[in-house]
C-alpha cells in the first residue's frame, strides 16, 4: 500500500475506534470493547520479545500485575491509612474527588510502569542470558512465583485481593471512560511500538530472533537490547495493569493480577493466531481471538473452553505463522519481497558482456 | 609489515581432544594468509578461538597488540576482528538490505542509537555493497530465500558492511558454483586492495587459496605442520601426507 493509503487507513481506523461509544447499540458492550483494547495491548506487548525478537516470554503477566498493585497501593495510600480503606471498602467504598481518582491513578500508573521496568531489568540481566526454550521455562516461573507471592503479602490484601477506588460520578459511567483510557493505550503503545520498528531497535531485536550468535559476532550489544526489549514491555502491560485494576474494581492475586492461566496464556495465542513479529499481526489476532471467545461463551456456553482449545489447534495446524504470516507467505511481493527486474536485466547483460 | 593479528602458543582442548596445540602464527597488517588443513585439524577452532567464541586454555591472542584473550565475540567484533561462518550464517527472515543495515558497525553504539532510522547514505552505501556482490537485484527478497552461494555473498557483503579492520573468513567458497569463485576471488582480492581489510582465510579449494594468499599456514591433527608461500607449502611432502592420510 502507498503512502497516502496508508495515511488513510490508520486515520479511518481510528476515528471509528473514537466513534464506537456514539453509537447508541454499541453502548452496552463499550466494557467488552474495553476489553477488546486491552487483549490487543496484551498481544502487542507479548510480541515485543515473544515475536520480533524470539524469546517466547511466559512471564509477561507480571508486569501486569505488579502494575496493578502498584497502582490500587498508590490510589490507597495517598488518601486512606490502610485500616480505613478496609473499613469503606466493606461498606460504601472510598468516595473520592475527581481530582483525587485522577492524581491516584496518574501516579500509581507511573509507579507500577517504573517498577516494572526495574523488574525487567534486574531479572533480565539475571536471565535474559539463556536462549531459546530455557529461557520460557524459566519466565514460566515467575508469574507463578509473583502469585503465590501477592497471595502472601497482607499489605497488599493477600489471597482475599484488593478493591480499587470507584470511578467518581463525574466522570461519567465506566464503559466509556474504560473504553476511552484503553484506546488511548493501545493507540500510544501502537505508535511507540511501530516507530521503534522502523529504526535500529526493531531491525537489532529481529536479528536477535534469527540468529543471535551472528548478531554478537557482528558485534551487536545483544543483551542490552534484549533487556531494553524486556523494559519497553512490562513499562506498557504495567500501565494496562494499572487500568485494568480500576476497571475490574476487585483485584485477585491469582484470577485477575497474575493470571498466568488465561491473560498470560491468552497473549501468546493472540500473537500467534494474527501473526509473530509483525505490526498488524498481534492487533488482529486479539481482535479475531476476542470476537471469537465472546462468541463462544454467548453460543456455546458449557463447551466454550473447548471450542476455544479447538480453534488453537486449528490455528496451529493449518495456519502457523498467523493470520499476517499467511498473508505475507502467500502474496510476498504485497508486503514488498521483489526481485528488481530491471536491475536483473542491467546485471545479466552486463555479465553477457564479459 | 607489522603483525595486526598475532597467535602465540594458543592451545584448546574439548575434553581429551586437543584441538588446537601451542599454535603460533601472525597475520601481517594489509596481507592475505590462508589457513588450510584436512577436516578435523582444528582450523575453524582456532578461529573461534580468535573472535573469542570460547575461552582458551593457554597462550596469547593480540589484535593491534591488544590482548583479546578475556574478550567476548561482540567486543572483539567492534574492535574491527570481524568472521563470517562456515555454516554460511546471515539473518533469514529479514530482507538483504536490513541484513546490511543492521551489519554497521556497533562500537559507538549507545542508548540513543537504538532509535537510530538509517540514512539515505547508509541505505545506498548497504546497495552499492549488494551490487559490488551481485545482490542488487534481489535486495528485497527475503535472506532465506537466497539460494546457498547467494547467502555465502550476502555474509560477505555484510562483514564489509561493518567495516573491518581485518576478516577471518571461514571456506568463503564452500557451496558456490565454480564460475561464480571467480567472481568471488576477485572480490575478496579488491576488498583487500580497494578496502585495505586483511584477510585470514580458511579455504579448501586449493586453486582458490594458491591464487589468493600470499603465505599459508597448515594445521594437522591440532598442531601446525608447515607454513610458507603457496607453492612451497603445495609441493611440502608433509601436507601431501596429511590430505592424503599418511601417518
Amino acid at each position: 500500500m502507498n503512502g497516502p493509503g496508508k495515511m488513510g487507513l490508520y486515520l479511518g481506523l481510528l476515528v471509528a475506534a473514537l466513534v464506537i461509544p456514539q453509537i447508541p447499540v454499541l453502548q452496552p458492550y463499550l466494557i467488552q470493547f474495553a476489553f477488546l483494547w486491552v487483549m490487543i495491548l496484551f498481544a502487542m506487548t507479548w510480541d515485543i520479545m515473544g515475536g520480533q525478537m524470539g524469546y517466547n516470554s511466559f512471564g509477561n503477566i507480571v508486569f501486569f500485575g505488579v502494575g496493578m498493585y502498584a497502582t490500587a497501593v498508590v490510589q490507597r495510600d495517598l488518601y486512606f491509612t490502610v485500616e480505613e480503606y478496609a473499613e469503606v471498602a466493606g461498606g460504601e467504598q472510598a468516595a473520592l474527588t475527581v481530582a483525587e481518582y485522577l492524581t491516584g491513578l496518574g501516579l500509581g500508573m507511573a509507579t507500577g510502569a517504573v517498577l516494572a521496568v526495574l523488574i525487567a531489568a534486574v531479572l533480565g540481566s539475571g536471565i535474559l542470558g539463556l536462549r531459546g526454550h530455557y529461557f520460557a521455562i524459566c519466565t514460566l516461573g515467575l508469574g507463578i512465583a509473583a502469585g503465590e507471592l501477592a497471595s502472601g503479602w497482607d499489605y497488599i490484601g493477600a489471597g482475599s485481593g484488593l478493591v480499587t477506588p470507584l470511578l467518581p460520578d463525574e466522570l461519567g459511567e465506566r464503559g466509556p471512560f474504560f473504553y476511552y483510557v484503553f484506546l488511548v493505550l493501545a493507540v500510544i503503545t501502537f505508535t511507540v511500538l511501530k516507530r521503534l520498528y522502523a529504526g535500529q531497535f526493531g531491525l537489532a531485536i529481529n536479528a536477535i530472533r534469527d540468529d543471535e550468535d551472528k548478531a554478537e559476532a557482528l558485534g551487536l550489544h545483544a543483551t542490552r537490547y534484549k533487556t531494553v526489549a524486556w523494559c519497553v514491555s512490562g513499562f506498557f502491560l504495567a500501565l494496562t495493569g494499572g487500568v485494568f485494576g480500576n476497571l475490574v474494581i476487585f483485584i485477585d492475586p491469582t484470577d485477575v493480577a497474575f493470571a498466568g492461566p488465561t491473560f498470560g496464556v491468552w497473549m501468546v495465542l493472540m500473537a500467534i493466531l494474527g501473526g509473530k513479529g509483525t505490526l498488524w499481526g498481534p492487533v488482529i489476532g486479539a481482535t479475531v481471538f476476542h470476537v471469537t471467545q465472546e462468541f463462544f461463551w454467548t453460543y456455546l456456553f458449557g463447551w466454550q473452553r473447548v471450542a476455544l482449545g479447538l480453534l488453537i489447534v486449528v490455528v496451529v495446524v493449518f495456519f502457523p505463522l498467523g493470520i499476517v504470516g499467511w498473508l505475507r507467505e502467500r502474496w510476498p511481493q504485497r508486503f514488498g519481497e521483489v526481485v528488481d527486474e530491471e536491475a536483473r536485466r542491467v546485471q545479466v547483460s552486463l555479465e553477457g558482456e564479459r | 609489515m607489522s603483525a595486526i593479528l598475532e597467535v602465540e602458543n594458543v592451545t584448546k582442548t574439548f575434553g581429551g581432544v586437543v584441538a588446537n596445540d601451542s599454535i603460533s602464527l601472525s597475520v601481517p597488517e594489509g596481507s592475505i594468509i590462508g589457513l588450510i588443513g584436512p577436516n578435523g585439524s582444528g582450523k575453524t577452532t582456532l578461529f573461534n578461538s580468535i573472535v573469542g567464541y570460547h575461552p582458551i586454555d593457554g597462550g596469547s591472542i593480540r589484535f593491534q597488540g591488544k590482548e583479546l584473550s578475556h574478550l567476548r565475540t561482540p567486543e572483539i567484533a567492534r574492535l574491527g576482528l570481524l568472521r563470517t561462518f562456515q555454516q554460511t550464517r546471515i539473518f533469514g527472515r529479514m530482507n538483504c538490505v536490513q541484513n546490511m543495515q543492521i551489519s554497521l558497525p556497533h562500537v559507538h553504539d549507545n542508548f540513543a542509537t537504538m532509535l537510530r532510522k538509517f540514512s539515505p547514505e547508509i541505505s545506498e552505501r548497504a546497495e552499492g555493497l549488494l551490487d559490488f556482490v551481485g545482490l542488487y537485484a534481489k535486495r528485497y527478497l527475503r535472506a532465506e530465500d537466497l539460494s546457498f552461494g547467494q547467502q555465502k555473498l550476502l555474509e560477505f557483503a555484510m562483514a564489509l558492511m561493518n567495516r573491518p579492520i581485518a576478516l577471518l573468513l571461514d571456506e568463503p567458497t564452500a557451496g558456490i558454483n565454480p564460475t561464480l569463485i571467480n567472481g568471488l576471488i576477485d572480490r575478496l582480492k579488491r576488498a583487500n586492495a580497494d578496502f585495505g581489510i586483511t584477510l585470514f582465510v580458511i579455504e579448501h579449494n586449493m586453486r582458490v587459496i594458491m591464487n589468493l594468499a600470499q603465505h599459508i599456514y597448515c594445521l594437522a591433527h591440532g598442531e601446525l605442520l608447515a607454513d610458507g608461500a603457496p607453492e612451497d607449502v603445495q609441493s611440502d611432502q608433509r601436507v601431501i601426507d596429511a590430505y592424503l592420510g599418511a601417518h
